[in-house]
């Protein structure tokens, strides 16, 4: 009997626990930044949640040349720390993260707390990591801590210095 | 006359010799530099192979290839195509035809004698433990040394795997603790050595950054396996390394030879964080 009740206070803590982060999101505005340059290639992209031992925890996109051309995926190892921690891993496409590269601009994405991939990620301390590179260009890396599920609406932004704008992290418990 | 030149040639032929040997006559660098080390996709790369004084530059004498093995991810050799040994540079195209990590290596074993004849007169020679059966039977005096040499390099396609990196057992080699194409500057990396297939404890590592042409210093490492003949090695920037470690002992392989010397060099490519 008491081992039946210690059950449904655990049933009853993991009822808790999903409430909590069914309603959590996670919303990203990453800025391919405009660039006064002779030949522009739009970049390659890669955006995750790391773990405090720089595992990856969730691929959240991947912008690349798609497309029927294989030269694509040729660069993405240019991506390098994203390369090495997750990428070569990979079959391409990622269903759901992989996608084309995207202009000069702002770009949003949302994730659900309640849906892949986030709906696997046990509550605790990450970083959000967006690595860029351009073809005949250069290389950047930006990461925002956090923690997730957030206690309360936070909004985080780091600025890249060359080949990223301003990404700004919000996050809602 | 006609034996004059015969002699010259000889002497020629004999430099040449010693030349194509390398890290055994002088103290030249052997290396072997690939075009990538780390590609998204399977396919192609080329591959220098040179020996000489400054890192990473063809200006001395290309590496003869005629004992070269390339291993694949499952532990299966390759061959080279398109393989030319030029004036300063031997160079071979190699296809990477499944994703995983690919082992680049030279590796000799050669003997140098030194003896008298029944004349008595001192006489050289130089061979393999193949071709020991060329001494005389009655040499005397005897002095037969072994040196074994490996210089290394690796390359993965896709995801890395340790197929390819399992030691032969012979010679100095390199266990990697640290996968050889998962460097980056500021990351300390645990490179392991063996002898014969055994931890190498107490052995003297030195690693020197490439691009040597464009700084007044070496800036090489000094490093000493520990116990478990590990060493750990920060890398300070991103660039090309070269690694070399040496063993003399009196464990030759071959029971005629006294002494040996074991070489194990290779080129590591460490990328920025």
């Amino acid at each position: 009997m008491p081992c039946l009740l210690l059950r449904g206070s655990f049933a009853a803590a993991a009822i808790l626990l999903s409430a909590l982060s069914s309603a959590a999101e996670l919303s990203l505005a990453v800025e391919v930044p405009k660039l006064n340059v002779s030949e522009y290639h739009r970049p390659y992209v890669a955006i995750w949640v790391e773990r405090d031992d720089q595992s990856v925890a969730a691929n959240l996109a991947v912008w690349y040349e798609t497309g029927d051309r294989k030269e694509g995926t040729k660069y993405l190892n240019e991506l390098r720390q994203w390369w090495r921690r997750s990428g070569r891993e990979q079959t391409f496409p990622i269903d759901g993260v992989t996608g084309p590269t995207k202009p000069v601009g702002v770009h949003q994405l949302r994730f659900a707390g309640t849906q892949k991939p986030l709906a696997t990620l046990a509550p605790g301390h990450y970083t959000l990591v967006v690595e860029a590179a351009r073809e005949n260009g250069g290389r950047e890396v930006v990461r925002i801590p956090f923690q997730w599920p957030a206690k309360d609406a936070q909004s985080l932004q780091v600025k890249g210095e060359r080949e990223l704008g301003t990404v700004a992290l919000n996050l809602t418990p | 006359m006609n034996l004059m030149i015969g002699r010259a040639a000889r002497v020629r032929a004999f430099l040449a010799l010693l030349a194509c040997l390398p890290l055994v006559a002088h103290a030249h660098r052997a290396f072997i530099v690939p075009s990538e080390t780390v590609l998204s996709t399977t396919g192609w790369i080329t591959v220098d192979a040179a020996i000489s004084n400054d890192l990473f530059y063809f200006n001395h004498a290309p590496m003869r290839l005629d004992n070269l093995a390339i291993i694949g991810p499952a532990g299966a050799p390759l061959t080279p195509e398109n393989v030319n040994t030029g004036k300063f540079r031997s160079t071979f195209d190699l296809n990477l035809p499944t994703s995983g990590t690919y082992k680049i290596a030279m590796v000799n074993d050669a003997l140098m004698a030194q003896y008298e004849g029944p004349d008595g007169q001192r006489k050289r020679w130089r061979g393999s433990p193949a071709t020991l059966s060329e001494l005389p039977a009655n040499a005397r005096n005897l002095e037969l040394s072994q040196t074994q040499t490996r210089v290394e390099t690796f390359v993965t396609a896709g995801k890395p795997n340790d197929g390819a990196l399992k030691p032969t057992g012979i010679g100095l080699e390199l266990v990697p603790v640290t996968h050889p194409n998962d460097l980056f500057a500021g990351e300390a990396a645990t490179f392991g050595f063996t002898l014969d297939g055994k931890p190498a404890a107490n052995v003297k590592v030195t690693v020197v950054p490439g691009a040597s042409r464009y700084r007044n210093e070496q800036s090489s490492t000094e490093l000493t396996t520990d116990a478990a003949g590990k060493v750990s090695v920060t890398f300070p920037q991103a660039g090309m390394y070269w690694l070399q470690a040496t063993v003399q002992d009196d464990k030759p392989t071959v029971k005629a030879a006294k002494t040996r010397r074991a070489s194990y060099v290779a080129t590591f490519e460490v990328l920025p964080p």
